[in-house]
């Protein structure tokens, strides 16, 4: 089963390479991984879709857990939570077929940010199934290039996955 | 008034009560050894950088102090890696200090470049990349904190030269939040009262004692636990000396080399008390056939450690110290009478044997090397067959009194660390059991020994060759020996009189008898050369694929 991790590090230099290295090293299989900054300038999260039964997750977990860069992890999937992912396109777009694409745009509720002579270069956001359908779609057309950020993910209603939204570092743990 | 990144890190050293650092100096590491000169700090210079690691290592592992150790750049650093690898593996509290070229170098594959930090990651509790000046306090005052709490470890800094000479206002902190890094000390009073019941209900407990025993200084409450519930103690390597060797409890070492009939008790118990132990594949060969009737506790301060190898019951995340002082209330008096009998007969019919015919037998010499040491001698061996005879044949009373390389199985390992024991317990006895493989790899540390005058005694188990390896193409590759045995092999007497040590050669239990009272009462070093059987192969052992009750011996 695919899991959604939300782990928080603290900003250091390497952490990104202690966490991935931490991965290849176990054996542990890795999805996506999306790295960036929280609402804290010190705090990074990544967002790590990983695959595996309830004992790999649980190493995973645990093996996080005891690099010293590692705040907080919260199993998404445990919870009712929200994911996007954003990705860009590049079709081959003939005039004849644009109108058609212009379509498929619309319905998927994507946006075309650059168009070319040869090409349109679309942008969408949402989960993974919408994300594979529209790829689908385009597929006939032709793609020249495709780019997705990895799934971010975040949990429903008041909750969070960092302890508190006004972080302070004496409280998390 | 401003001093150097290197003199602050040295003042850092004397806040941690550093009374000795293991090191080798070189370009990049200039300004650190400037200011180590001249301080209270006592330096041991080594004569190649893994002696200084497993030196401080040695030196941790007996004192239970944080061992320190540091090396330049580059070849200096690589050459420390198995070492910290070493630590690592055994939860050994170490600093590793190494100099790194200057910050405006690094990444050009300056000269003496190595990414340090990079290839320890994965052999380090953690490290640091000292990048500004104004930090490095910090940055020892954590790598100390993170070294030696929790389950222990080794810490790397990476020192690069500018920065070393760069010039701060020091000042040492007090304390340092690390907000990811937090131990659980206490187990959870559900489980430990669980865990009461649990051991209470039993008829048949075993308990399996590792290094977190002697980690957290819990040997008092492991010998009252066994006690108080009449059960019977087996250990893995690294537990050796956690309970007292001639204690009628005592059921000795478990596992792929372990006694018959503590593998017996393991798989007959109906409780089973992992106390800072890890499940490691030499201690449970087949997963399936372990312990199979038991319910099993694991007692450990690595939440990691629990359900990595096998299916625990009961875990109990915590010091083992402070786990065992809270089960300990909990229990009452028992018996077992049929159990604890019942063990008393395997250990009658599964007794450890040797037959003495023909040349002199190595589990003899460690026999009588028990015989004749002082209770609170410290052993310290290398990696092969020598090293499980001595884990069989030898019994300890206390803790921090039996060194080995468990986990890493590094060879080279034994040299160096009995130098850093020898300094960290200069009272205490140092006897070096040792192969004609394993010594050497790092014999030039006997320069270290001659240097600081430390007069230890070494005695080879000479076989000619890679004892251990030839046993293992005996089983498993039909007795096609190759590249096991020593066309050359030098007179280990002489090499000793090289530095200094008295030599002696023994081929005959006659022979050794003769000198063993006086090589252990001598107050010079020494080497004893022991010619022992070459055929002889380390018994019990657990064949391949098979669980630890079906041993041969
Ligand atoms: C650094 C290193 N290299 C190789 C090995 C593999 N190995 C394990 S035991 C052994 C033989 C050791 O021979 P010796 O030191 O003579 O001891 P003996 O087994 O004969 O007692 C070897 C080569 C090892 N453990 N460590």
């Amino acid at each position: 089963m695919k899991h959604t991790l939300s782990v928080m590090v603290e900003n250091n230099p390497g952490v990104l390479a202690r966490v991935a290295g931490l991965f290849s090293r176990r054996g542990f299989n890795i999805d996506s991984l999306a790295v960036g900054r929280t609402e804290n300038p010190r705090v990074s999260r990544m967002t790590i879709v990983v695959e595996g039964d309830d004992t790999t997750l649980e190493q995973v977990n645990k093996q996080l857990h005891k690099l010293v860069d590692v705040i907080k992890i919260s199993d998404l999937t445990k919870d009712a939570y929200v994911d996007r992912e954003l990705v860009m396109i590049k079709v081959f777009a003939e005039p004849s077929e644009r109108a058609e694409i212009m379509q498929l745009v619309d319905i998927f509720r994507a946006r075309i940010v650059d168009v070319g002579p040869k090409t349109l270069t679309i942008e969408v956001t949402g989960n993974e199934g919408k994300i594979d359908a529209f790829e689908l779609s385009l597929r006939s057309f032709g793609i020249k290039e495709l780019v997705r950020t990895g799934k971010i993910a975040m949990l429903r209603g008041y909750k969070t996955s960092t302890k508190n939204n006004n972080y302070k570092e004496e409280e998390v743990s | 008034m401003d001093i150097t990144v290197a003199e602050a890190l040295v003042r850092c050293l004397e806040q941690e009560k550093v009374e000795i650092v293991f090191g080798y100096p070189g370009g990049a590491i200039l300004p650190v050894y400037d200011a180590l000169n001249h301080t209270s700090i006592r330096h041991i210079l080594v004569r190649h950088e893994q002696g200084a690691a497993h030196a401080a290592d040695g030196y941790a592992r007996v004192t239970g102090k944080v061992g320190v150790c540091m090396a330049t750049s580059g070849p200096g650093a690589t050459n420390l890696v198995t070492g910290i690898a070493n630590a690592y593996m055994d939860s050994i509290p170490m600093i590793i200090i190494t100099g790194q070229v200057a910050t405006s170098q690094v990444g050009t594959d300056a000269f003496q470049e190595v990414d340090i930090t990079g290839i320890t990651l994965p052999i380090t509790k953690h490290n640091f990349l000292v990048k500004d000046p104004a930090k490095l306090p910090v940055i020892v005052k954590k790598a100390f904190l993170i070294a030696a709490t929790g389950r222990p470890g080794p810490v790397l800094i990476d020192l690069p030269k500018d920065i070393a000479q760069a010039r701060i206002k020091f000042k040492y902190p007090k304390t340092v939040e690390l907000t990811g890094y937090k131990p659980t000390y206490r187990g959870h009073p559900s489980m430990v009262q669980q865990a009461a019941g649990l051991i209470m209900s039993s008829e048949r407990p075993v308990i399996y004692a590792g290094g977190g025993v002697r980690i957290s200084n819990a040997a008092p409450e492991l010998l009252q636990l066994a006690e108080t519930i009449s059960a019977p103690v087996t250990h893995t390597l690294m537990g050796l000396g956690c309970f007292p060797g001639n204690h009628p409890l005592f059921l000795g070492m478990l596992g792929l080399h372990g006694t018959r009939y503590a593998n017996q008790a393991v798989t007959e118990c109906d409780c089973l008390i992992a106390v800072g132990a890890r499940f490691d594949d030499r201690v449970v060969t087949k997963v399936s056939g372990f312990a199979p009737s038991a319910k099993i506790i694991h007692i450990d301060i690595d939440p990691a450690e629990i359900g990595k190898n096998v299916r625990i019951n009961l875990p109990i995340v915590g010091d083992v110290k402070n786990v065992l002082g809270a089960i300990l209330p909990l229990l009452k008096k028992k018996e077992n009478g049929a159990w604890v009998a019942r063990v008393q007969q395997l250990k009658k019919d599964y007794a450890l044997r040797y037959d003495r015919g023909g040349m002199l037998k190595p589990q003899y010499v460690l026999e009588k090397l028990n015989e004749f040491k002082d209770d609170d001698a410290i052993v310290v061996t290398d990696v092969g067959q020598h090293q499980m005879w001595a884990a069989l044949y030898m019994r300890f009373k206390e803790p921090r009194s039996f060194l080995s390389s468990g986990g890493l199985g590094a060879m080279g390992f034994c040299l160096p660390a009995a130098v850093g024991a020898k300094l960290g317990a200069p009272h205490r006895t140092v006897i070096v059991v040792i192969g004609d493989g394993g010594i050497q790899m790092t014999m030039q540390e006997l320069g270290t020994a001659a240097e600081q005058k430390l007069p230890l005694k070494i005695f080879v188990l000479n076989n000619q060759r890679l004892g251990m390896v030839r046993q293992l193409q005996e089983f498993y590759c039909e007795k096609r020996y190759f590249g096991v045995d020593f066309q050359f092999n030098l007179d280990f007497t002489a090499l000793g009189r090289l530095y200094g040590m008295e030599g002696y050669t023994v081929e005959t239990e006659e022979q050794l008898l003769e000198i063993l009272p006086r090589v252990l009462t001598s107050p010079e070093g020494v080497i004893v050369n022991c010619i022992v059987d070459p055929e002889e192969n380390v018994y019990p052992m657990v064949l391949n694929g098979s669980p630890i009750n079906e041993a041969i011996d």
